[in-house]
């Protein structure tokens, strides 16, 4: 499987595509630290696109790449390696591709301008979050690319996935919130966050910054299970533990399907 | 002794029977051919070989053992798909680096590099070639290993007759050290220079099996191509069946 | 400290009697006692172990840099009771304990007039300068130090401490670590100013039941809960920075029942809410600004007749909320970040109104748990739709005239 890794990472890294995210990051970094907000807000903005841009961009890079070595897979899945191995090597490969870019992309600017100093646990934990989130929907996608030889069938499913996690998702709470109004629902709410990736490591990265104060009351519910290192380690926990709903779709239907 | 042996094995893509109740048997030391018309399923039995492909009925045995789940088997076999398509930025050099490293295989590519004159663009990235060079790049990626069965899909796709020529002498070279090959292909005058034996399918059921002398003399024909017409017209004509236009389909 | 004291030669009068461990008068207490009224007590520099030292007669002492109240945590300070005219100069206080009886404090002061308290240096006491019925006083260029670590607020004092008191100037005071920096109840026609009262454990400046009084030019930053201003009237409040009052249920400025008060130039930066508003009526809020703050107006309930002109609200997270009733508050001419409207007619002022209670705001307001959505991206998206077709949040709330360009230079720096 190291091999697959290594492999899958020497091809994304020379393509443009990896390129091109790379500078869009570095060049975000830099134009917001070059702004001169107060840091604070700077890290609400960084905190705003690594949200939406990773699992974008995870959902992207991992349908894309699923479709473009389709048949490359087939000869990998011809040797004397298990079929897992392959495909979740895949998935290894396309994650940590997407999380030097990152890394790379965003830790730049944090590391020369010196943001980091004061903010490097926020810093830390968005960069760590924001790869994570990139391989959770590197991983849903190339599930979704397991499902269908159509391209563009297996395209759109990503695509809703990702649009549902992203968006949809949340206005189900917010409707669901609304009709429970009435109710004490703070703990709904912390349950439903729990669900949803995106959610999950929105709450993690606010309740470590001075914002997380705007939550009030229903912060407080959330701090009384996140905001101790406990339940800071058990949210964090709970993000990693996502990986395994892609590992186990890929398992499953890599373990089945033809190629 | 047959080093892989089919059982009635089925095959079926949602409503397209790809194989229906196949057994056949490759002998050690062979070079089977399998042949047919487009669509007849040939790529779908060596899939089933390499396990790329789960059968819904029937078994595979390689060297006598159930292939169903495992992998390992695959040590022993040198594998060139129909299509090659490689990550369009790894360098030719890397893929011959890549797969004795997946493998875990000692391999020895520098003859054959040498033989289809890859050594000109060894350094060019996948992506920047053409057909051609795609081809034999695919071929040495199979042949470098040494293996007792090499697999190879439609071989002789895109290449340029020296590079045939060169192709034939290799193989025949191979077999002589006691190689086995199993191979698809449609170019008949290269599946009569080079195969032993023949697996003929039509529309995923086997119209023959055995030998290529055999089958030239039992359907009294002289070259493969009239056998093939011949099979078709007479199975069909014992069978009650029309010889129907092949249905469209692809077969990746 | 000698030129110092030639320069304020002209307040000292009367016999000078000096005071210092080798002297003939070995402590306050004695300089006090032997003092004839309206003479001078110089105190040198040393550490004088005393406590519960009284001043009952017109003085002025003034003390060296270096010059030493240790009380030890066995009393209170200095007490000046039932006295007119008496002043207090550079001397330093410290270690007052917690009483749960008393309001031990480094300075008391009760029933006094023309008080003034100058250059005292206080340190690690429960009470800092306590004043009671009192009228006519200075307490200026003080510094009063705690630590509220190991405290909550009932285990600790506040900083200055006014009840029942009237016409006291206290300006350019530095007051840190207490529980309220400056306490007010039942004070009036007093002034506040060029104060700094910075990371108390609950108010930097609390009022209650005061009338009249101004407050203008302070600096309140990192206080528990901010400055709260409460069953006062006719308070102005000028020229003051709240900075960084933050916390689950801090502020920059709490406004309880209050009427007829001017809030003018004052600037709010980084406050979880800028100005909770619990009542307030008949309230001028001009030329504020209001930078980054969580919410910059927040309002409670029982507000009334309020009237937001010419303020800044640039980059905070909610610009306006209300719970209960919008009332008829109204808001003109303010500079709103987040507008987006034109100006054909090039007055500077844009020619669709602005509703500052966004869609999130004003869902926060419905439902407080729909908060867990902050930052989110379908949060982003409504917010945008609702600022380009507004349907939901409401038209009670509006700037009928917003400002194109800030009125001050908006920094964030303070």
């Amino acid at each position: 499987m190291g091999q697959i890794i290594l492999y899958v990472i020497r091809d994304l890294v020379r393509s443009r595509w990896t390129l091109a995210y790379t500078l869009f990051y570095l060049l975000v970094g830099f134009g917001v630290l070059l702004m001169g907000r107060d840091p604070a807000r700077a890290m609400v903005t960084f905190l705003q696109i690594v949200l939406i841009l990773t699992p974008l961009m995870g959902t992207l890079f991992g349908i894309m790449y699923y479709y473009a070595t389709r048949d490359f897979q087939e000869l990998l899945l011809a040797q004397p390696l298990p079929r897992t191995h392959v495909l979740l090597g895949q998935w290894v490969g396309i994650a940590l591709s997407l999380g030097v870019s990152l890394l790379v992309g965003l830790g730049t600017p944090f590391v020369v301008s010196g943001f980091g100093v004061g903010y490097s646990l926020v810093a830390a934990t968005l960069l760590g979050v924001g790869m994570l989130l990139g391989a959770i929907f590197a991983g849903l996608a190339l599930s979704m690319g397991l499902l269908t030889d159509h391209r563009i069938q297996g395209f759109g499913m990503a695509l809703i996935l990702w649009l549902f996690l992203a968006v949809v998702y949340d206005g189900l709470v917010l409707a669901l919130l609304m009709i429970l109004r009435d109710y004490p629902v703070e703990k709904l709410a912390l349950v439903l966050t729990f669900l949803n990736p995106i959610d999950l490591a929105r709450i993690l990265l606010i309740m470590q910054m001075d914002v997380s104060a705007l939550l009030g009351y229903t912060g407080a519910v959330f701090r009384e299970f996140l905001g101790a290192s406990r339940g800071m380690v058990a949210s964090a926990g709970a993000l990693v533990l996502w990986l395994a709903i892609p590992a186990i779709l890929i398992v499953w239907r890599v373990r089945r399907r033809d190629f | 002794m047959a080093l892989v042996e089919f059982r009635s094995v089925s095959k079926r893509y949602q409503r397209v029977v790809a194989l229906d109740q196949v057994s056949a048997r490759i002998l050690e030391g062979s070079c089977t051919a399998v042949v047919g018309p487009n669509g007849s399923g040939k790529t779908t039995l060596i899939k089933l070989l390499m396990g790329l492909a789960i059968p819904d009925s029937g078994t595979i045995l390689f060297r006598g053992t159930d292939i169903r789940g495992k992998y390992a088997y695959r040590r022993h076999i040198a594998y060139m798909p129909q299509l090659s398509y490689f990550p369009a930025n790894l360098r030719v050099s890397e893929l011959f680096a890549l797969l004795p490293r997946l493998r875990r295989q000692p391999a020895n590519p520098n003859p054959l590099i040498e033989r289809f004159g890859i050594h000109t663009y060894l350094h060019k990235r996948w992506g920047t070639l053409s057909g051609g060079m795609k081809q034999k790049v695919s071929l040495a990626l199979a042949l470098m290993f040494d293996v007792p069965l090499y697999v190879l899909d439609e071989p002789t796709n895109g290449l340029d007759p020296v590079a045939t020529r060169d192709l034939i002498r290799l193989l025949t070279s191979m077999l002589n050290q006691g190689k086995t090959i199993l191979f698809t292909g449609h170019v008949m005058a290269f599946v009569e220079r080079i195969a032993s034996h023949v697996i003929f399918l039509v529309e995923g059921k086997k119209y023959f099996e055995g030998a290529l002398k055999e089958l030239l003399t039992r359907t009294r024909t002289s070259s493969l191509e009239e056998a093939a017409v011949h099979l078709i017209m007479n199975h069909s004509g014992v069978q009650g069946l029309e010889v129907r236009p092949q249905p469209v389909r692809t077969e990746s | 400290m000698v030129a110092g004291l030639s320069i304020l030669s002209w307040v000292v009068y009367g016999a000078t009697l000096e005071v210092c461990p080798t002297c003939s008068i070995r402590t306050i207490r004695e300089g006090v006692r032997l003092a004839q009224p309206h003479d001078t007590v110089w105190v040198r520099p040393a550490r004088y172990t005393e406590w519960d030292v009284p001043i009952d007669k017109p003085l002025t002492i003034i003390a060296d840099s270096g010059a030493i109240l240790d009380v030890q945590f066995r009393g209170q300070g200095l007490i000046i009771h039932n006295v007119d005219s008496v002043t207090v100069i550079g001397l330093a206080i410290r270690n007052i304990a917690f009483s749960s009886l008393e309001e031990l404090s480094a300075v008391t002061v009760l029933n006094a007039r023309y008080f003034r308290l100058l250059n005292l240096r206080i340190d690690s006491v429960f009470f800092g300068i306590l004043v009671e019925h009192s009228v006519h006083g200075e307490i200026a260029h003080c510094v009063i130090r705690s630590s509220t670590s190991g405290h909550d607020e009932a285990t600790m004092g506040n900083g200055i401490h006014l009840w029942k008191s009237d016409s006291i100037h206290i300006h350019h005071n530095y007051i840190e670590g207490m529980r309220d920096g400056i306490y007010f109840e039942f004070v009036t026609a007093s002034l506040i100013e060029h104060n700094t009262s910075v990371g108390n454990l609950r108010y930097g400046l609390h009022f209650m039941f005061s009338n009249n009084d101004v407050y203008q030019y302070n600096w309140f930053e990192r206080n528990g809960a901010g400055v709260a201003v409460m069953f006062s009237r006719n308070i102005q409040m000028l020229h003051n920075t709240f900075i960084h009052n933050w916390g689950m249920s801090a502020y920059g400025l709490l406004l309880k029942e209050i009427y007829d008060g001017v809030i003018q130039h004052n600037r709010f930066i980084r406050n979880t809410t800028a100005i909770r508003i619990e009542g307030s009526t008949r309230i001028h809020y001009e030329y504020n600004v209001f930078i980054d703050n969580g919410w910059a107006v927040s309002f409670v309930g029982g507000a009334y007749d309020n009237f937001f002109f010419r303020n800044d609200f640039s980059g905070n997270s909610f610009d306006v909320a209300y719970f209960g009733r919008p009332n008829n508050n109204r808001f003109m001419e303010n500079y709103w970040s987040k507008y987006s409207g034109y100006d054909l007619d090039r007055d500077s002022l844009g020619d669709v109104p602005y509703r500052p209670v966004g869609l999130f705001t004003y869902l926060t307001m419905q439902v407080p748990e729909t908060v867990v959505l902050l930052y989110s991206f379908l949060i982003r998206i409504l917010d945008l739709a609702e600022r380009l077709f507004p349907v939901l949040t409401p038209v009670e709330i509006q700037d009928p005239r917003p400002r194109l360009y800030p009125w001050h230079s908006l920094s964030s720096e303070a």
